[in-house]
């Protein structure tokens, strides 16, 4: 078995500022990455440059595809990019709105993959976003209605619904219960919780929240000013914190 | 007989960097060996480090140096230095641990709680639920509260659902600090049972009991800890 | 004939035609493909077919017979000025026969009367882009095209058939050409789809204000775009032609009073003059 993705010497530079700097490890089949740091801390830089959606300034990161084994996700064309974001792969934007086409029912939302990866049978497209959408706890017989009907909880499962149609292997999520209300953020955590182990996913999750990341996360990467400065097991991370940073950050809530 | 954990020199010292770089020294080249059917009680005062060399056995606290060799299926792993995809690997098939409180997911109910460590072994629902309630019933958790999650529970059922769950999965080594601390004597009684059929079983048990009476009913060795 | 003094030959100079000309080659290069061109200010303002305009001024000869039709119509407005246009310009002969015109200039509708090899049925565009309304971003929706990246395409008849229970998209219906580009056949009724597929006579689509033509070359495959479960199907009439009694082709709904009374006749006016000349002759 190979790692899933391997990530080497990864850095990106606005100018001269750093967005993140020289990161490096493996992502396992079914493992789930934190992604853990203050505000600014290059969270979502990193995110995007290991979701092939901001070259990296240095650095590699390899997929292992189910055809060819690990490839470099900047070196293959374009083509197989695309193919990769929309079936390998799933993006979950922080603003549903980023991920969703507000302009289009929530079926045809969660049909689209399928259509871009060629589907054209119209009842089948149907059934299968009707299953996901029971899946993400939406009642079916909104399966016709626009997403602006939708409260914000409702987007940002279904936005899941429709990035995890084309059973993906790894799914990138950046602050996916940012915008949520506590009660909300506690649903939909569970219901990601259970996805992923269900399926099997592996996902790298960008969050500020400790608690988030502890429910969520497997690993942590603590990142400060661009650079990783601790990573390891997520529970001994937030036991048993080393560096200053990292103490820092999990003595200033109360229990993650 | 094998030994299922043998620690090596272990050090640890915590460090606060928050608190103007503070050190405090937990211990240093500890050595600790546990066979298979044995139950070694930790023992020593309060802030002796007993829940500390529990945590590092389990992984969640990570030592300055030394090493924590646990068999884990043909091989023995180092705890202290095996990436965090293998701790992971050991926790699910060889490592189980009752830690002294629950950390509740929320919106789990008590019978997933304790179910899941089966179901990550690939153990079909029904099956691992069937043990679950099993272990519940003997912990005399009401049935009534199976289905609800454990956030709303009292601390001492709260305690039961965390042992049900180390129990559950039979791991061949199980880690405990103190499981007893808030039951009654009926239920501290059902947990020294517990220990009793593990220790049967063959599965090797470390723990930390506060009362004597526990502590003398399960221990096959005591080992002591000055801090 | 010859042209008005003071014009080059069909209005547009002579370099502004070869530009042209090297635009539609590569676009019949490459079937369903949006070639940019210079578009060039006409005496008509866009809406008015200045894209389609172009087109034909860079393809007509003096030799050239000239058909314009508006919504199958040979006598609005805007044919009557386009064929105007072309008289006076380019002094070329014009008809409103679809069989004996060598070049149809065409707003909105694809003649009833089979095409043959050697014409030129030119098209005028308002909005080429079929990814537009998906993507707005004029890089994004290329670099699709580029990548034959169409699947989202099939979200907007997902969408009509889950409100209205079949594709409702009943114009400029989206087709995939040569199976590779996709194209927006501009808003003629989806009827008319079906008649771009193999088709002996070369298409050129020119669209004036977006500045793109493309070209649909003879015998090239066109295929309408649908679901496997809800195949493409043209519109059907219960109703004959309240003219000409065909049964055959596009009916216009046609308001005859003010108490809701409607017919419906052919679109294609010549199409339905020629039949009435023919029922009329076979009763005489
Ligand atoms: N597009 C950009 N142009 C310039 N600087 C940027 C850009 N995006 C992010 N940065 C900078 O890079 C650093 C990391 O930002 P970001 O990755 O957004 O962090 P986070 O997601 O952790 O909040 C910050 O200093 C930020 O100001
Ligand atoms: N996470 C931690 N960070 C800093 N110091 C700790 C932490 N956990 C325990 N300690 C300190 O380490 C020493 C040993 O604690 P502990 O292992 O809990 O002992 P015991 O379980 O024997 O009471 C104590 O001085 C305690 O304050
Ligand atoms: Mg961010
Ligand atoms: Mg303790």
């Amino acid at each position: 078995m190979n790692p899933l993705l391997t990530v080497s010497g990864l850095t990106r530079m606005y100018g001269n500022r750093v967005g993140c700097r020289d990161v490096s490890f493996e992502l396992w089949p079914g493992g789930v990455m934190g992604i853990v740091g203050e505000s600014g801390s290059g969270k979502s830089t990193l995110l995007s440059c290991l979701s092939a959606r901001l070259e990296p300034t240095a650095g590699r990161v390899l997929y292992d595809t189910r055809e060819d084994g690990p490839v470099d996700i900047y070196a293959m064309g374009e083509p197989r990019r695309r193919m990769l974001m929309r079936t390998d792969w799933g993006i979950v934007h922080q603003n549903p709105r980023d991920g969703l086409r507000m302009g289009v029912s929530a079926g045809a939302n969660v049909g689209e993959r399928l259509m871009a990866v060629g589907a054209r049978h119209y009842g089948e497209i149907r059934a299968q976003a009707d299953d996901w959408l029971r899946k993400v706890e939406i009642d079916g017989e909104r399966i016709d209605d626009l997403p602006l009907t939708f409260s914000g909880g409702m987007l940002q499962r279904l936005q899941i619904a429709r990035n995890l149609v084309t059973h993906p292997r790894l799914v990138f999520m950046d602050e996916p219960t940012g915008g949520l209300d506590v009660s909300v953020q506690a649903r939909l955590l569970d219901l990601l919780r259970r996805l992923v182990t269900d399926l099997g996913l592996a996902a790298i999750i960008v969050t500020h929240d400790l608690a988030v990341a502890r429910l969520l996360a497997h690993r942590l990467m603590v990142m400060r000013r661009g650079e990783v400065v601790e990573t390891g097991l997520t529970d001994q991370v937030l036991d048993d914190p080393h560096h200053p940073y990292t103490q820092l950050l999990v003595s200033s809530v109360l229990q993650p | 007989m094998t030994d299922q954990i043998r620690v090596d020199s272990l050090s640890k010292t915590y460090v606060l960097h928050t608190q103007g770089g503070i050190e405090i020294p937990v211990f240093a080249d500890a050595a600790l060996s546990v066979a298979s059917g044995e139950c070694v009680t930790l023992h020593g005062p309060s802030g002796a480090g007993k829940s500390t060399l529990l945590r590092c056995l389990y992984g969640n606290c990570k030592p300055d140096s030394g090493a924590i060799h646990v068999s884990h299926g043909e091989g023995t792993v180092d705890i202290a230095s095996a990436p965090p995809r293998v701790v992971m690997e050991v926790r699910r098939r060889t490592l189980g641990y009752v830690s002294q409180f629950l950390r509740a997911i929320p919106r789990v109910p008590a019978l997933d709680v304790v179910a899941e460590p089966l179901r990550a072994l690939g153990v079909p629902v029904e099956t691992a639920q069937a043990r679950a309630g099993e272990l519940l019933a003997r912990l005399r958790i009401p049935e009534r509260l199976w289905s609800l999650a454990p956030a709303t529970f009292s601390g001492g059922e709260q305690q039961r659902v965390n042992i049900a769950r180390g129990f559950a999965a039979r791991h061949p080594i199980l880690l405990l600090d103190e499981p007893t601390a808030s039951l009654d004597a009926r239920n501290r009684a059902v947990v020294i049972e517990l220990i009793a059929e593990a220790k049967a079983a063959g599965t090797a048990l470390v723990g930390v009991f506060h009362d004597d009476e526990v502590r003398e009913a399960v221990s096959t060795r005591v080992h002591t800890m000055q801090g | 004939m010859t042209s008005a003094p003071g014009y080059n030959f069909a209005y547009l100079d002579e370099q502004t035609k070869r530009m042209i000309r090297r635009a539609i080659l590569k676009a019949v290069a490459i079937p369903g493909y949006q070639v940019p061109f210079g578009s060039r200010e006409m005496p008509l303002p866009y809406g008015w077919g200045t894209g389609g305009i172009q087109v034909t001024a860079a393809v007509i000869g003096p030799e050239d017979r000239l058909k314009v039709i508006d919504q199958g119509a040979d006598d609005t407005t805007n044919a009557v000025s386009i064929r105007r246009f072309f008289a006076r310009t380019a002094g070329v002969a014009t008809t409103e026969r679809t069989a004996a015109a060598t070049v149809i200039q065409t707003r909105h509708r694809i003649p009833e009367t089979p095409l043959s090899e050697g014409q030129i049925l030119v098209y005028q565009v308002p909005i080429p882009e079929p990814l537009r309304w998906l993507e707005p971003r004029e890089t994004e929706t290329r670099k699709m095209h580029a990548l034959a990246d169409y699947g989202a395409m099939h979200v907007k008849l997902y969408e009509d058939i889950a409100r209205f229970g079949r594709i409702a998209t009943t114009y400029d219906y989206p087709v995939l050409v040569n199976g590779r580009y996709l194209m927006r056949p501009s808003p003629i009724p989806k009827f008319d789809n079906p008649k771009m597929n193999m088709n002996p006579a070369l298409q050129l689509f020119g669209a004036g204000r977006e500045k793109r033509i493309y070209a649909v070359p003879p015998y090239t495959p066109v295929k309408s775009l649908d679901f496997e479960d809800h195949p493409f199907e043209i519109q059907s009439w219960d109703q004959a032609c309240a003219l000409c009694g065909g049964t055959d082709s596009f009916l216009d709904e046609v308001v005859t009073d003010d108490r809701g009374g409607r017919i419906y006749v052919c679109s294609d006016t010549h199409h339905c003059a020629t039949r009435r000349d023919a029922v009329q002759e076979a009763a005489e």
